[in-house]
């Protein structure tokens, strides 16, 4: 059994160095069906994040009256952020809303002329809800809307913002489906261009088969090598993406952090490097390996 | 060792290679058979080597029914057969060396054994010299002997040869049919297929002359006569 393996991969090895053309144009597009199987895993979690980063932009705000107590209005945000589809709750006081309102317009002489020349806080108290998912906005503001908090509640500005929220939310859930679609078909793609490279270097060794068969030699002594090519392929196939993508990774840092302030391109490589390792050798390997031992079947029928 | 019985081979729709076709085959024979083209020789030899199967009739092997084998037994049962064609059917990618071990590879010789039978069988085909040079660096006689010190490294009880002075000049041809008198006389049966008159009339061993896909003759000291 150890001879046989021993011959099988020697034989492969021979055939790689051998036919070294062929064997390089099978790893390119080897590395290119793995690239896309990477990109697919990259893109899951960038797409989380660049999702996530547009959903927490949406909110809805809840301006309380003037003349409200701020216990009150300490007790609705206790009741709100006890509402399951509630994932977060900011209270806004009247004081910090005229001092967010200062930091922002300092510098306008204009405004904050008007804010002197109306001599006090103008400001409301605020709460601002972000919900989960779109369409939990409506339960949350239905519930504000009940009539035990019209003494207190000045504005709730869900109605004006309605259509934003939706669009927003709507948006950001076809991107990610459009995403895994596109990413889906061109995995794909890659892997069929990548199986039928290695069915057509098989194909021009059929007469070498039929020889191998009519010698004597059994389905695996003639299969074996060319799987042991197909594993070798997808093994430096795997390799030279790993580095391809270590250098991507690193060299697009800076311009995906203009992009999406917080992405981190590199440093998410790196936390998930020995995934994205394990990811590649493994559909290299399975890739080689399932098309040779697919594209030799045809031809053992001797 | 080898007989045929009654064995009509007819390729769709209707083309007849063979023909009610008979015979037997002694051990440790030299046969010759002889044929215009299409008459049926190569066919004859594939169904030996159960590379294609009768339309009808029996193929033995010693006792083996021939259609009978089981696809995975039949590399077992192809070991026990050396074949050899005109066009040589070497593997390209490998050497000399690395085709002659391949037949003693696949049957699980070991690297010592593989080392000492291709030592001697080199010296017999007269390729030490150029052992390790590829099918495509040696001239038609050269590869005709690396595809007979092939079919012969593994000892096989049977040597088929299609033609193999099919491509050779008159000198290659002579030292390729010595050779295969040489194996005969060391025992191995020989089935050599050929249409070359000289060969024939030089040799004087049994011929079986097919024509249209029949035996027209079958002569203990043959002559070649279409």
């Amino acid at each position: 059994m150890f001879v046989l393996t021993k011959r099988i991969f020697r034989s492969g090895w021979q055939g790689l160095v051998r036919d070294g053309g062929i064997i390089i144009a099978n790893i390119f597009i080897m590395a290119m069906a793995i690239s896309v199987i990477t990109s697919l895993f990259l893109f899951r979690d960038i797409s989380q994040f660049v999702i996530q980063g547009l959903q927490d932009k949406v909110d809805v705000s809840v301006y309380f009256k003037y003349e409200a107590a701020e216990e009150d209005v300490i007790r609705v945000r206790e009741a709100v952020a006890s509402i399951p589809e509630v994932k977060e709750v900011n209270y806004v006081s009247r004081q910090e809303a005229l001092e967010k309102f200062t930091e922002k317009h300092g510098s306008d002489p204009v405004l904050m002329d008007s804010l002197t020349e109306v001599g006090v806080n103008p400001f409301l108290a605020s709460l601002g809800i972000k919900a989960f998912q779109a369409y939990q906005y409506e339960a949350v503001v239905g519930f504000l809307e009940s009539p035990q908090y019209d003494y207190l509640i000045e504005k709730i500005d869900y109605h004006e913002r309605k259509p934003v929220i939706e669009s927003i939310y709507g948006l950001t859930s076809n991107f990610n489906k459009a995403g895994i679609a596109f990413s889906v078909i061109f995995a794909l793609i890659a892997v069929l261009v990548a199986f039928n490279t290695i069915r057509l270097s098989i194909y021009n060794s059929r007469e070498e088969i039929k020889i191998q068969k009519l010698v004597g030699a059994s389905n695996w002594f003639v299969r074996g090598p060319f799987l042991a090519q197909g594993t070798i392929c997808g093994f430096f196939a795997a390799i030279f993406c790993f580095l391809l993508f270590t250098l991507l990774t690193w060299g697009l840092d800076s311009k995906a952090e203009l992009l999406f302030p917080g992405l981190g391109l590199f440093s998410f490589f790196v936390a998930n490097i020995w995934m994205i390792l394990l990811i590649q050798l493994v559909s290299g390997i399975v890739l080689g390996v399932l098309s040779s031992l697919i594209a030799v079947r045809r031809y053992l029928k001797v | 060792m080898v007989k045929f019985q009654k064995i009509t081979k007819i390729y769709p729709p209707n083309a007849v290679a063979l023909e009610d076709v008979s015979f037997d085959i002694e051990p440790k024979e030299f046969v010759c058979l002889v044929g215009k083209s299409g008459a049926g020789k190569t066919t004859l030899l594939k169904l030996l080597m159960a590379e294609e199967k009768p339309s009808s009739g029996r193929i033995f092997f010693y006792d083996q029914d021939i259609q009978k084998i089981k696809p995975k037994d039949l590399p077992e049962f192809r070991r026990k057969i050396g074949a050899v064609f005109q066009d040589y059917r070497l593997l390209p990618s490998k050497t000399a060396y690395e085709n002659i071990a391949y037949a003693m590879e696949v049957i699980g010789a070991s690297d010592s054994e593989i080392a000492r039978d291709m030592a001697e069988v080199l010296e017999i085909v007269g390729l030490t010299r150029k052992a390790h040079n590829f099918p495509a660096q040696l001239s038609g006689g050269e590869r005709q002997r690396v595809a007979i010190a092939r079919a012969l490294v593994h000892r096989p009880d049977v040597i088929l040869a299609d033609e193999p002075t099919g491509n050779l000049d008159p000198y290659n041809t002579l030292d390729i049919v010595r050779l295969l008198l040489k194996i005969n006389e060391f025992g191995t049966t020989v089935i050599l297929s050929t249409h070359n008159r000289e060969v024939i009339n030089s040799l004087c061993k049994r011929t079986i002359t097919l024509n249209e896909g029949k035996i027209v003759r079958d002569e203990k000291v043959g002559r070649f006569i279409l």
